[in-house]
């Protein structure tokens, strides 16, 4: 009886409905986002709530996508790994988005603006960094990809999504560090943290 | 009676010339009708929802008209709403919801006020003393935050130089230390280590003298709201908005320049004098441009933040000589 509970359960994952429920989960925070934007939702400052909700979404996204693996292998799912594609192109979008309202709010989309912010300042040029890093991994987020690099080539190009946690959390690090506000900070770099942590183990043991 | 209550403050004798409601209304439908035109833009129609005027719930403070040079800025109030939600009061909390949310606890009958350090005689006065000391006026200031974006409040005080003259400072005193209220068990964030508690600020004597040195206690023709720094706040238009200290309790006139809070917490970022000032970069940010509130659209490019927040002319001489990029 109790195995047939656990069966069911990861039936979900490989029913045809699961993929398209996960992308609409994604989709959701940005579908209320731009809702909240028309109707004035979002207080005094629309242009400050929604660079900051892209940010932290772009973070969460990035939590789920590198939870997938150790999940996965815990508890025995291989069934996850068919999101692990959509949580990423899905972070990929919420920091294009956090990246468009830096531009467009903050920089008013001048790119001789945006560009000499990004070399003055090192918690812009962190940001930026991590969503460069990105680009590789988005523009090889398709089979065809896949088969053309092969799997190993393929899979040490997706690493950089290693780089990306750590510049995501410096660079939100660096933003509160003037208000010696971490209590954020310090929730996202422990569990991204720990979710590295354990891929450096599992390395270590597969030696 | 010493401490007088609310609806003491309500019968007091109201001068024909205050700014009325309907003064108010008239700079909303002025709005209403710049929002049809288009001229304000952006996404938000909505925005011409949230109302300029006090809504009532709080006790009016009657003011008269002001003669000091640069009081009465010609700029659109912000919108009550959003003058009284959108709120840095750290004790409160780091969002700026956080005060609105919170600050109902904060007891502001009674409220004494000290005044210590290089005076004749140390003084403690309760808030109606002190609101006696001068003739409250509406002053309508430009609000700068240094995190880069900006307000226009109707604020009712007087000039501090009236408590000063009451204070009666010795020759020795240099600066006034202002020292707000840090009561942990009102104030949530008071014993974090975001700040060092209680929020301190300062100004050198001739700042504080300034005519437009504005010792506050209303905003929007009503007594001001706890979370913008009831009862009794410090507003000073030509500098970055956390210079204004909230809630104060004690001013304190010293020979040396006081340790700053913002300075105490991160030194390289936020200076002692913090005058607005387009030219001189936050380290993570440009000051040059600034997003008016309520104002200017979402997608509207920033305005261009003017030199001592558009108050140059009134005070820039305070400053000449000055390496205003080193005395950031």
């Amino acid at each position: 009886m109790h195995l047939q509970v656990g069966m069911n359960w990861r039936t979900l994952f490989v029913s045809p409905w699961a993929k398209p429920v996960v992308m609409f989960l994604m989709a959701l925070p940005a579908v209320w986002l731009v809702y909240a934007a028309f109707n004035d939702l979002l207080g005094a400052n629309p242009a400050e709530a929604l660079t900051r909700s892209t940010g932290d979404w772009t973070l969460r996204a990035l939590c789920l996508v590198l939870v997938i693996t150790p999940l996965r292998v815990l508890t025995g799912t291989p069934a996850l790994q068919r999101f692990r594609r959509i949580l990423g192109v899905g972070t990929f979008i919420y920091a294009c988005l956090h990246m468009l309202c830096y531009a467009w709010f903050d920089q008013g989309l001048d790119f001789n603006d945006i560009w000499r912010d990004i070399l003055k300042r090192p918690f812009i040029w962190l940001g930026f960094s991590g969503l460069v890093c990105m680009l590789p991994m988005a523009a090889t987020s398709f089979n065809a990809a896949i088969r053309y690099l092969g799997v190993k080539r393929w899979q040490m190009l997706h690493r950089l999504v290693y780089a990306v946690a750590v510049l995501a959390v410096l660079h939100f690090f660096w933003m509160r560090a003037g208000k010696n506000n971490f209590a954020e900070v310090a929730v996202y770099a422990a569990i991204l943290g720990s979710l590295l942590g354990w891929r450096v183990r599992q390395a270590l043991k597969s030696r | 009676m010493l401490i007088r209550t609310a609806s003491d403050v309500t019968t007091r004798d109201l001068p024909s010339d205050i700014t009325t409601k309907s003064a108010y209304l008239n700079r909303r439908q002025w709005m209403q009708q710049s929002m049809a035109l288009g001229l304000l833009g952006g996404v938000g129609q909505a925005w011409a929802n949230p109302s300029i005027v006090a809504p009532g719930k709080l006790p009016a403070l009657a003011s008269k008209h002001t003669d000091i040079d640069g009081a009465m800025a010609a700029d659109v109030p912000t919108a009550y709403t959003y003058a009284s939600t959108y709120n840095n009061f750290y004790e409160f909390g780091t969002d700026k919801a956080d005060p609105m949310r919170s600050a109902h606890t904060l007891k502001t009958k009674p409220w004494t006020l000290e005044i210590e350090g290089l005076v004749k005689k140390p003084l403690r006065l309760g808030l109606e003393e002190v609101m006696k000391l001068g003739a409250m006026e509406e002053r309508i200031y430009r609000m700068r935050c240094v995190e880069g974006w900006s307000m226009v409040i109707p604020w009712i005080g007087f000039s501090l130089s009236a408590l000063i003259k009451h204070a009666d400072p010795l020759g020795s005193a240099k600066f006034v230390e202002f020292v707000t209220l840090a009561d942990p068990k009102t104030m949530p964030f008071v014993g974090s280590r975001i700040l060092e508690w209680p929020y301190v600020e300062g100004l050198r004597m001739d700042e504080a003298m300034h005519p437009l040195t504005l010792l506050t206690f209303g905003m929007y023709g009503e007594i001001l709201p706890n979370q913008n720094g009831a009862p009794l706040r410090l507003t000073v238009p030509w500098k970055y908005g956390f210079k204004n200290a909230k809630s104060l309790v004690k001013i304190r006139f010293t020979e040396k320049q006081p340790a700053t809070a913002w300075n105490k917490a991160a030194a390289q970022e936020y200076g002692f004098y913090s005058n607005v000032n387009p030219n001189v970069d936050h380290p993570r940010w440009s000051q040059a441009t600034e997003r008016r509130i309520g104002e200017d659209g979402l997608f509207n490019k920033k305005r261009k933040t003017l030199m001592f927040n558009g108050y140059e002319s009134q005070v820039a001489s305070l400053y000449s000589g000055m390496d205003l990029s080193k005395n950031f």
